[in-house]
C-alpha cells in the first residue's frame, strides 16, 4: 500500500518535471472525455426535444387530417368539396371497436373584433375533449362544455394572446366578440393559459400555432357558418367546402394504435380519391424519433471515442519518449533492486495519473456543458443578434441533457485508454537490459 | 554506530570457475574462461586488468546484473548463478551496494530520497529507515544538503551520496566500478579515504579500477587478463601507506 502511494507520489514528481508536456498529454484525454459527455448530452437534448413534441400529441392518438388536394385533381370550374366528412367521422366511431373516443375539428381563418380592435385569428370548432387532447390549460372561466355543444351555444374560449390583444384593459369574460365575416357574436366564457406552438413533425404534420385561436363548439360552427367558407385574400374571394379539418382518434390501449391506424386507412381508402387525407400516427413518429436519436447518439459516441483514441495515442507517444529519455534511470533502478514488475508499475502509474487527471477535469468540464452553451448563446446574441436569429432553431433552443451513465463510462474509458496505451511503453521499459540501460547516455 | 552484517557469513562472495560466453554475429566471445577466487568478509579487493580482460563482465556477474554461462557464484551461502530475474533483483536490493563511475543518482530525487531507493524496492519505508538514511547522509558529510538534487551537487558530493546509498541496505559488499574515474585528485583522495574508513569499520569492498595508484590502496589486487586471473596479490601495509602518502604529497596546492 505504502509502495503504491510512494509510486504515485514519484509518478507525479516525474510528470511535474515536464509540466507543459504533461499538460498537453492530459489535454488529449481531457478533450476526449469532455467530448464524450458533451456530444452525448447534446444529442440527448436534441432527441428529447423532438420526442417531447411528439409525445405532446399523445402516444395513444391517431391524427387524420384533411389536406388540400393537388390542383390537377380539382375540377377547373367551381369549388370541389374535399376532406373528411361528418359521415366518415361517425362511421369510424361505429365500425372500429378499438377507438375509445374521437374528436372532430374544423378550423377557419377569421377576423375577430371587439369595440374598435380587430385581429386576424383562427376559429376552431371542437368538442370539450379538445382541451384535454391538445393539453390546453384554462386560466379563467371554463372550456367549451358538452351542453354548450349540444345546444349550439354561441360561447367561445380565447387563447391568451387573443385575450390580451382584444381586451388590453377590460375583463374579457362575459363580453361579446364580433366576427365581421359571418356577422356573428360570441360570448367569451373562458381564457386559456399561453401555450407554445408545436413544431412541425417531419412532412406529415405542420406546426401549430395556438396563440391566435378562438374555440367554439363545433355544432355551433356547423350551424352558423356551415361547410362552405369564403375567405377574402388580397382582394379575391376563395371558396372552400370542407366538413372537418381533422379527426383526432384516441385508442383504448397503446398496443392497439398501429392496428387501429391500419383499419382507419382501410376504412378511408375508398374516400381518398383526391389524395386529401393524411393519417399521422404519433406513436410511429415517436418510435422513429427514438431510433433516430439512438443512431445519432451512437454516431456522436463514435466521434467522441475517436477523440479519446487520439488522446490515448498521445499518452503512448509521450510515454515512449519518456521511457527512452529515462533509460538511465530505469537502469539505475534495476541495479538497485527494482524488479520488472516495479518498473511496469512505475510507468503505468504515471500514465494512469495523466489519464485520471484528464478524465476528472474532462468530467468537470463536461458537467458545465449546459451553462457553457447558454453562455455562448448569450454572448452570440449580444455580439451579433442577426446571425443568431439565422441559425437553426435547434441551436437556439437546445438544452443538453447530461446522461448520468456517461460520467462513469467516460471515466473508466479514459482510465482504460491510459492503461492500455501505457502498457506497451511500460513493458518496453521493464524489458530493458539493466547493463545496457546503465550505459545509456 | 552502523551495524555490519558481515558476521552472517565467512565470505562476502565466492567465485568458482566462472565462465561467460557471448555470441556476437556467429562469433563466440569468451569473456571469462574460468575465474576462481574468494572474497572473505572484511576484505578490500581491487580488480584490475586491461580492456578486454573480462573486468566489466566479472563486475556484471558480481553485481548480479548478468548471469554466467557456467560456474558458481556464491553471495553469502546462496548460489546466484542460476537465479531468476526477480530473484536477482531481490539479491541486488538486499546484498549489494553499488557505486558507479558516473554516480548514477536519480535526477528528480533529493539526496535523502536517492539514498532510500534500494529500501524502496524492499518495501521498507518506515521511520526507522528514514532515520538510517539521515544517519548515512551525515556520515558522508552531506547532512546540510539533504533536500538538494544531484544537479546541485559537485561530483565528489554526488559520489558520496552514492556511497551512502550503497550502504543503506547493509550489503554483503560494496561493488565500486571506477568510483574515482570522473573525479579530480583531491576528490579522489576524499573518496578513497572514505572507502578506507568503511573498510576499517569492517565493510567488504570490491573495487574495479584501471589505475595503479587506486589499486595500491586496497588490501589485495586481483588482475585479470584474457578472461583469466593473471595474478592475485596482497598489498603490504607498506605499499598502502606509501600510496596514501604519495597521493597526499602530490595533491595540487589549493590557491
Amino acid at each position: 500500500m505504502v509502495i503504491w502511494l510512494r509510486t504515485i507520489q514519484l509518478g507525479i514528481k516525474s510528470l511535474w518535471l515536464h509540466p507543459l508536456r504533461s499538460l498537453l498529454t492530459v489535454l488529449g484525454i481531457f478533450i476526449g472525455v469532455a467530448s464524450v459527455i458533451w456530444l452525448l448530452a447534446i444529442s440527448k437534448g436534441i432527441g428529447d426535444e423532438a420526442r417531447k413534441q411528439i409525445e405532446s400529441l399523445g402516444a395513444d392518438t391517431i391524427i387524420i387530417r384533411s389536406m388540400k388536394p393537388p390542383t390537377e385533381k380539382l375540377s377547373p370550374s367551381g369549388v370541389t368539396p374535399y376532406g373528411l366528412t361528418r359521415e366518415e367521422f361517425a362511421m369510424l366511431i361505429e365500425t372500429i371497436p378499438t377507438i375509445r373516443g374521437a374528436l372532430p375539428i374544423r378550423e377557419i381563418r377569421r377576423q375577430f373584433q371587439y369595440a374598435d380592435r380587430v385581429i386576424d385569428g383562427r376559429l376552431v370548432g371542437c368538442t370539450p375533449e379538445y382541451a384535454d387532447v391538445t393539453k390546453l390549460k384554462v386560466q379563467r372561466g371554463h372550456f367549451i362544455t358538452d351542453s354548450e355543444n349540444s345546444n349550439y351555444a354561441n360561447s367561445c374560449v380565447l387563447a391568451a394572446n387573443v385575450a390580451d390583444d382584444l381586451f388590453p384593459v377590460e375583463d374579457p369574460i362575459g363580453k361579446r366578440i364580433y366576427m365581421p365575416e359571418s356577422t356573428d357574436y360570441y360570448n367569451v366564457v373562458g381564457i386559456l393559459e399561453p401555450k407554445m406552438a408545436s413544431a412541425a413533425i417531419g412532412g406529415s404534420l405542420s406546426s401549430q400555432d395556438f396563440s391566435r385561436d378562438i374555440y367554439i363548439p363545433i355544432k355551433t360552427l356547423q350551424q352558423r357558418i356551415g361547410d362552405t367558407v369564403t375567405t377574402r385574400r388580397g382582394g379575391s374571394f376563395e371558396g372552400e367546402i370542407l366538413e372537418l379539418n381533422q379527426i383526432t382518434v384516441r385508442v383504448a390501449q397503446v398496443s392497439d394504435v398501429k392496428r387501429t391506424a391500419e383499419l382507419i386507412e382501410q376504412a378511408l381508402a375508398s374516400h381518398d380519391r383526391l389524395e386529401d387525407i393524411a393519417v399521422v400516427v404519433p406513436l410511429e413518429l415517436l418510435e422513429q424519433a427514438r431510433t433516430t436519436q439512438a443512431m445519432f447518439m451512437i454516431f456522436m459516441g463514435m466521434i467522441a471515442a475517436i477523440s479519446l483514441l487520439v488522446g490515448g495515442i498521445g499518452i503512448m507517444n509521450i510515454m515512449l519518449a519518456t521511457v527512452t529519455e529515462r533509460t538511465r534511470e530505469i537502469g539505475i533502478r534495476r541495479a538497485l533492486g527494482a524488479k520488472r514488475a516495479d518498473i511496469v508499475r512505475q510507468f503505468l502509474v504515471e500514465t494512469s495519473v495523466l489519464s485520471i487527471v484528464g478524465g476528472v477535469t474532462g468530467i468537470l468540464f463536461g458537467l458545465l456543458c449546459g451553462p457553457i452553451i447558454n453562455l455562448a448563446r448569450y454572448a452570440a446574441e449580444w455580439y451579433s443578434p442577426e446571425t443568431m436569429r439565422q441559425l437553426p432553431e435547434v441551436i437556439q433552443t437546445v438544452q443538453p441533457q447530461i446522461l448520468p451513465e456517461s460520467i462513469p463510462i467516460a471515466f473508466y474509458i479514459s482510465l482504460a485508454v491510459g492503461i492500455l496505451f501505457g502498457i506497451y511503453p511500460a513493458m518496453r521499459a521493464a524489458k530493458m537490459n539493466p547493463i545496457e540501460a546503465l550505459r545509456h547516455e | 554506530m552502523i551495524k555490519v552484517n558481515a558476521s552472517t557469513t565467512q565470505h562476502a562472495c565466492r567465485i568458482r570457475d566462472l565462465k561467460k560466453e557471448y555470441v556476437l554475429k556467429s562469433e563466440t566471445v569468451r569473456a571469462l574462461r574460468g575465474v576462481t577466487f574468494d572474497v572473505p568478509a572484511g576484505d578490500y579487493v581491487a580488480i584490475m586488468g586491461p580492456s578486454g580482460s573480462g573486468k566489466s563482465t566479472l563486475l556484471n556477474m558480481l553485481g548480479c546484473l548478468d548471469q554466467p554461462s557456467s560456474g558458481e557464484l556464491f553471495l553469502g551461502e546462496d548460489n546466484v548463478a542460476q537465479m531468476t530475474d526477480d530473484e536477482l533483483a531481490d539479491v541486488r536490493s538486499r546484498r549489494i551496494g553499488f557505486v558507479f563511475q558516473s554516480y548514477n543518482l536519480i535526477q528528480q530525487l533529493t539526496v535523502v530520497e536517492n539514498i532510500q531507493v534500494p529500501l524502496f524496492y524492499q518495501g521498507r519505508l518506515g521511520p526507522k529507515e528514514q532515520a538510517r538514511c539521515l544517519e548515512l547522509a551525515q556520515m558522508v558529510g552531506l547532512k546540510d544538503r539533504l533536500s538538494h538534487r544531484p544537479t546541485q551537487l559537485s561530483g565528489g558530493q554526488q559520489q558520496r551520496v552514492a556511497i551512502a546509498r550503497s550502504l543503506v541496505n547493509d550489503p554483503y559488499f560494496i561493488l565500486a566500478d571506477e568510483p574515482t574515474g570522473n573525479l579530480d585528485s583531491r576528490t579522489t583522495e576524499e573518496i578513497l579515504q572514505l572507502f578506507q574508513r568503511l573498510n576499517d569499520e569492517g565493510r567488504t569492498i570490491i573495487l574495479v579500477t584501471h589505475e595503479d595508484e587506486v589499486s595500491k590502496r586496497a588490501k589485495r589486487v586481483v588482475r585479470l587478463k584474457d578472461g583469466l586471473v593473471q595474478w592475485d596479490r596482497t598489498n603490504t601495509e607498506e605499499v598502502r601507506a606509501q600510496a596514501a602518502k604519495y597521493a597526499i604529497d602530490n595533491m595540487p596546492v589549493e590557491v
